[in-house]
C-alpha cells in the first residue's frame, strides 16, 4: 500500500508512495490516450472473438468463411457479366465475330483465359515454340477456322479421355525398324527439297519413292499436308519441331505425336468460345 | 512606449513571457486570442463587399450556365466530368491527355499572383482568396445575429442563458447552411447541376456526391467559421512566400510613424504640438480581421485588406487631421514623405517586368496551343510478344495496335497508307485484308482501336529492323492528318 506520496522537487511529479531500500519511484503513468486505445483493442478483440470463427468449433455469429466470401464475390462477378456471357452462350461463333461489342468482350475474356490455361505451352503471346504450335501464323495442323479451333480446344489432341479428341499417329520409322537409317536420310533430304533446301540432290531423288510409299498417304504427294490427320504441310516455310535436317531425321525415326489436353471438361462452354474467338483474332484465323 | 514594445510580439506570447519571468520556461506555444473584428465603413470596405458579392455570385451561379454542344454531350458550360474523363470550358473540351493545359493554367495563376503581389501587396489575401471571402460572409452573419464587437465580447463572457443558446444556435445553423450550399456548388462543377439538385430534392443523390458535399461543408464551416485568421497565420504558406515578392516599391498597408508618433490620448482642444497624430484609439486594431496592430509595421498576419485605413480615416476626419495616417503606400514613398518629399509609384521595375514577361510568354503559349489544337490524335503500339511472325509463304508479319482519337463530335473517315517498305501490305482485323490503302472510321468523341497486321516479303527488309511509317489522312477537304514512325521487325 502507498505509504507516503511525496512531490519530487525537481520535476514536480508525485512519487508512487512506495519505498524499496530507500529508492522512491516517480508516479508517471501511461498517457490516458494510450490506456484508452489499449482498452479499445481489448474490447475489439472480444467483439472479434464473438463475430468470427476464432476457436475450433465456433463458427462465429457472422458465419464467415473465406471460401464462402470468395464464392460470393465470384458469383457477383459472374452475375455482373451475365448480360454478356448469356449472349455468348447462345451466339454462333461467326455471329460473335460480327458483333463488335460481343467480339471485344470475347477477346478480353479469351485473353485472360489464354494466359491462365494456354500460355504455359503456347506462350503468353501465342507464339508457341518447338513442338507447340505458333497460333499467330497461317499454318494450322487441324484447321484454323473458328469451328476447327473451337473443336481442338474442346476435345484436345491425342487426349485419351476424350472420345472426340483429334487423333492420328505417325509411325516410328526408325525405332520400329520400318526404314533403315539410309532410307530415313534420303526421305529427309526429299522433304527438304519441297522447300528448296535439300543439300544432297541424289539422296533427295532416292527419297522420292520412300516418301511416296510411306509418307504421302498423310502428308500428300507434294507435302501439302492433311488436316484430317493433323499432318503438317512440309512444303512451306514453317516447321513444327524444326526445319534442319537433324530434326527432320529425328522426327521420321522417332515420330512426335504431341498431346494437348481436352478443355471441354475443365472450362465452361462460354470460356471455350472466348478462347476460340481470341485465338482466331491473333492474326492467323481463317 | 511600453505598449509599443509589447506589441512587437503577439500579445499571447508576451503574456506568457510576462507570467514566466524565467526565460528557460518561455513557452513558444501561443494560445489563440479570439478576434472580434468591429464593423467599419469606407471605400476599402465597400470594395471588399463588392468583391465578395461578385466572387460568390460567380461561384454559386457559374455551374448553372448552359452551353449547347449538340446531342449526346453535356450542356453545362463549366464541367469536369470525371467518369467520362472530359473537362468542359464553354467551347473548349479537354481530354485527359491534354492535362498540360491545366499545368499552364496553374503557372499563369502563380505568376499572375507574383505580379499582382509585387505591385499591390497582398490584394489576393485581402480580397479574393476563398478563405477571406467566406470568412467575410461568415463574419457578416455573425454580426447580424450577435451584434458588433462589444456585443459579441459581452455575449461570449455572459453565462449560458436561453437567449445566448438561441443566438449561438442560429449563427452556427446559418453557417452550416452556407457551408452546405458551398459544398453543393462545388460538386456542381463535377456533375450536371440541375440533375444534382433534383436528385438531392428526391433524396436520390449518389454516395460520392453526398460525401463531397459533406466534406466541403465541413471544411467551409471549419475554415470560414471556426479557424478564420488561424488559417492565414499558421496554415497558409503564402504569407511566408510573399515576402520574396515585396520590395520598397510594393503597395502595402503602412502606418506613418513619423507623423503618428509619439502617440497618446488626446483631449479636445489640446494642442497637437510636440506629439504625433495617433490618438491610440485602437480602431485600426479593432477592425482588423486578423487582430493585429498595423502600427507595428508590415507583418506576416497582415492580409492587406485595408480595413484599418477606413477605420483610421474616420477618426482623422473627426479630429480634423489629414487623412491617411494609415494608408496604402510604398515603403520608398513613406521614407521620401518623412523627409518632406515624395516618390512616384514605380510600376515598371525589373521584378514586375520579369513576371509580366513570363505571364505573357505562358499566355501566348496557351493561346497558341489552344488555337492550333488538333481534334485528331493517333497512337501506334507495335506488338512485342512476339516481335514478328513468319508465315508459311516465307513472308514476315508484324502486328500493331493503331488508335485514332477523334476529339470532334462528328463521324470521321480516314485513309491509312504505309510508307517505307515497298511491297508491304496490311490487314485490319474485321476489315480489309492484304491491302495497301484502307479506310478507317472514327465515331464522334471516341478512341477507336484497330489491330493492323503488316505483311512484307523478306527481300526489301533491312536487317532485323526496317523503318516503317503509318500515314493517316482524313477523307475530307482540309481534313487533318497524322504521321507515325515505327519499325518493322524481322528475323534479320
Amino acid at each position: 500500500m502507498p505509504t507516503k506520496v511525496e512531490t519530487d522537487s525537481v520535476t514536480g511529479t508525485e512519487t508512487t508512495g512506495h519505498e524499496w531500500d530507500g529508492i522512491k519511484e516517480l508516479n508517471s503513468p501511461l498517457p490516458r490516450w494510450w490506456i484508452i486505445v489499449l482498452w479499445i483493442t481489448i474490447i475489439w478483440a472480444g467483439v472479434y472473438y464473438v463475430l468470427y470463427p476464432t476457436l475450433p468449433g465456433w463458427d462465429g455469429l457472422w458465419q464467415y468463411t473465406a471460401r464462402k466470401d470468395l464464392s460470393e464475390r465470384l458469383d457477383a462477378v459472374r452475375a455482373g457479366r451475365a448480360a454478356w456471357t448469356d449472349k455468348l452462350a447462345v451466339a454462333p461463333l461467326e455471329e460473335i465475330e460480327a458483333d463488335p461489342d460481343l467480339l471485344e468482350f470475347a477477346i478480353a475474356g479469351g485473353r485472360a483465359a489464354f494466359a491462365d490455361n494456354c500460355a504455359p505451352c503456347h506462350g503468353t503471346g501465342g507464339a508457341g515454340g518447338p513442338g507447340y504450335p505458333n497460333l499467330l501464323d497461317d499454318a494450322w495442323l487441324w484447321g484454323g477456322t473458328l469451328d476447327a479451333i473451337s473443336a481442338t480446344i474442346e476435345h484436345g489432341v491425342r487426349w485419351p479421355q476424350d472420345d472426340d479428341t483429334r487423333i492420328s499417329a505417325m509411325p516410328r520409322f526408325g525405332v520400329d525398324e520400318l526404314l533403315t537409317s539410309a532410307q530415313i536420310n534420303d526421305a529427309a533430304e526429299y522433304v527438304l527439297s519441297f522447300s528448296g533446301s535439300a543439300t544432297d540432290q541424289a539422296a533427295a531423288g532416292r527419297g522420292r519413292e520412300i516418301f511416296a510409299e510411306n509418307c504421302a498417304a498423310c502428308h500428300g504427294e507434294s507435302g501439302g499436308g492433311n488436316r484430317e490427320f493433323g499432318a503438317p504441310r512440309l512444303n512451306d516455310a514453317i516447321w513444327f519441331y524444326g526445319g534442319d535436317k537433324a530434326t527432320i531425321v529425328q522426327t521420321i525415326a522417332k515420330s512426335r505425336n504431341g498431346v494437348m489436353p481436352a478443355w471441354g471438361g475443365r472450362l465452361d462452354a462460354v470460356t471455350i468460345k472466348q478462347l476460340a474467338v481470341y485465338v482466331h483474332s491473333l492474326g492467323g484465323g481463317e | 512606449m511600453a505598449q509599443g514594445n509589447m506589441n512587437t510580439v503577439p500579445p499571447s506570447l508576451a503574456d506568457k513571457a510576462g507570467e514566466n519571468a524565467d526565460p528557460a520556461k518561455l513557452q513558444l506555444y501561443a494560445d489563440r486570442v479570439r478576434v472580434y473584428a468591429a464593423r467599419v465603413t469606407g471605400p476599402f470596405r465597400r470594395f471588399k463587399w463588392a468583391t465578395v458579392v461578385v466572387l460568390l455570385g460567380i461561384y454559386y451561379l457559374a455551374p448553372w450556365l448552359r452551353w449547347d454542344r449538340g446531342p449526346g454531350a453535356p450542356d453545362q458550360a463549366l464541367l469536369i466530368d470525371m467518369p467520362s474523363r472530359r473537362a468542359y470550358f464553354f467551347w473548349i473540351e479537354i481530354w485527359p491527355q491534354e492535362i498540360y493545359y491545366l499545368t499552364g493554367l496553374l503557372i499563369l495563376g502563380a505568376v499572375g499572383l507574383f505580379l499582382v503581389t509585387s505591385l499591390f501587396g497582398r490584394v489576393w489575401c485581402g480580397y479574393t482568396c476563398p478563405q477571406t471571402v467566406w470568412t467575410d460572409l461568415f463574419m457578416w452573419v455573425e454580426r447580424r445575429i450577435e451584434g458588433d464587437r462589444n456585443a459579441r465580447m459581452r455575449l461570449d463572457k455572459a453565462p449560458w442563458t436561453a437567449a445566448k443558446i438561441a443566438r449561438k444556435t442560429a449563427k452556427h445553423g446559418i453557417w452550416i447552411a452556407i457551408a452546405a450550399l458551398t459544398g453543393g456548388a462545388w460538386v456542381m462543377y463535377f456533375t450536371d447541376a440541375p440533375t444534382l439538385v433534383a436528385d438531392i430534392a428526391r433524396l436520390q443523390a449518389s454516395g460520392a456526391a453526398l460525401f463531397f458535399i459533406g466534406l466541403f461543408t465541413a471544411t467551409t464551416y471549419l475554415l470560414g467559421g471556426i479557424a478564420r485568421e488561424q488559417v492565414c497565420t499558421y496554415m497558409c504558406p503564402w504569407p511566408r512566400i510573399q515576402a520574396a515578392m515585396f520590395d520598397e516599391d510594393t503597395l502595402i498597408v503602412t502606418y506613418e510613424a513619423w507623423r503618428g508618433e509619439p502617440r497618446g490620448k488626446h483631449k479636445q482642444g489640446e494642442s497637437w504640438e510636440g506629439r504625433g497624430h495617433c490618438v491610440d484609439c485602437l480602431q485600426c486594431v479593432n477592425v482588423c480581421p486578423t487582430g493585429i496592430d498595423i502600427r507595428d509595421g508590415n507583418q506576416l498576419e497582415c492580409i492587406g485588406c485595408g480595413l484599418c485605413i477606413d477605420a483610421c480615416n474616420r477618426i482623422m476626419s473627426r479630429l480634423g487631421l489629414p487623412r491617411g495616417l494609415v494608408r496604402m503606400d510604398t515603403v520608398s514613398n513613406q521614407f521620401a514623405r518623412e523627409r518632406g518629399g515624395g516618390a512616384p509609384f514605380r510600376i515598371f521595375r525589373p521584378r514586375t517586368m520579369i513576371y509580366a514577361a513570363i505571364l505573357a510568354a505562358v499566355s501566348a503559349l496557351m493561346v497558341f496551343g489552344l488555337g492550333t489544337r488538333s481534334t485528331l490524335d493517333v497512337s501506334l503500339l507495335r506488338d512485342r510478344n512476339p516481335l514478328f511472325v513468319s508465315l508459311s509463304d516465307g513472308t514476315i508479319r508484324n502486328g500493331y495496335t493503331f488508335k485514332i482519337v477523334n476529339r470532334a463530335r462528328a463521324d470521321r473517315e480516314f485513309v491509312l497508307t504505309l510508307e517505307g517498305i515497298p511491297d508491304a501490305t496490311f490487314s485490319v482485323r474485321g476489315g480489309p485484308s492484304d491491302v495497301q490503302r484502307a479506310v478507317l472510321g472514327a465515331r464522334p468523341d471516341q478512341v477507336e482501336a484497330y489491330r493492323v497486321f503488316v505483311r512484307a516479303p523478306r527481300g526489301p527488309l533491312a536487317g532485323d529492323s526496317t523503318p516503317l511509317r503509318f500515314v493517316l489522312e482524313e477523307n475530307a477537304a482540309d481534313g487533318e492528318s497524322s504521321v507515325q514512325d515505327t519499325v518493322f521487325r524481322g528475323p534479320g
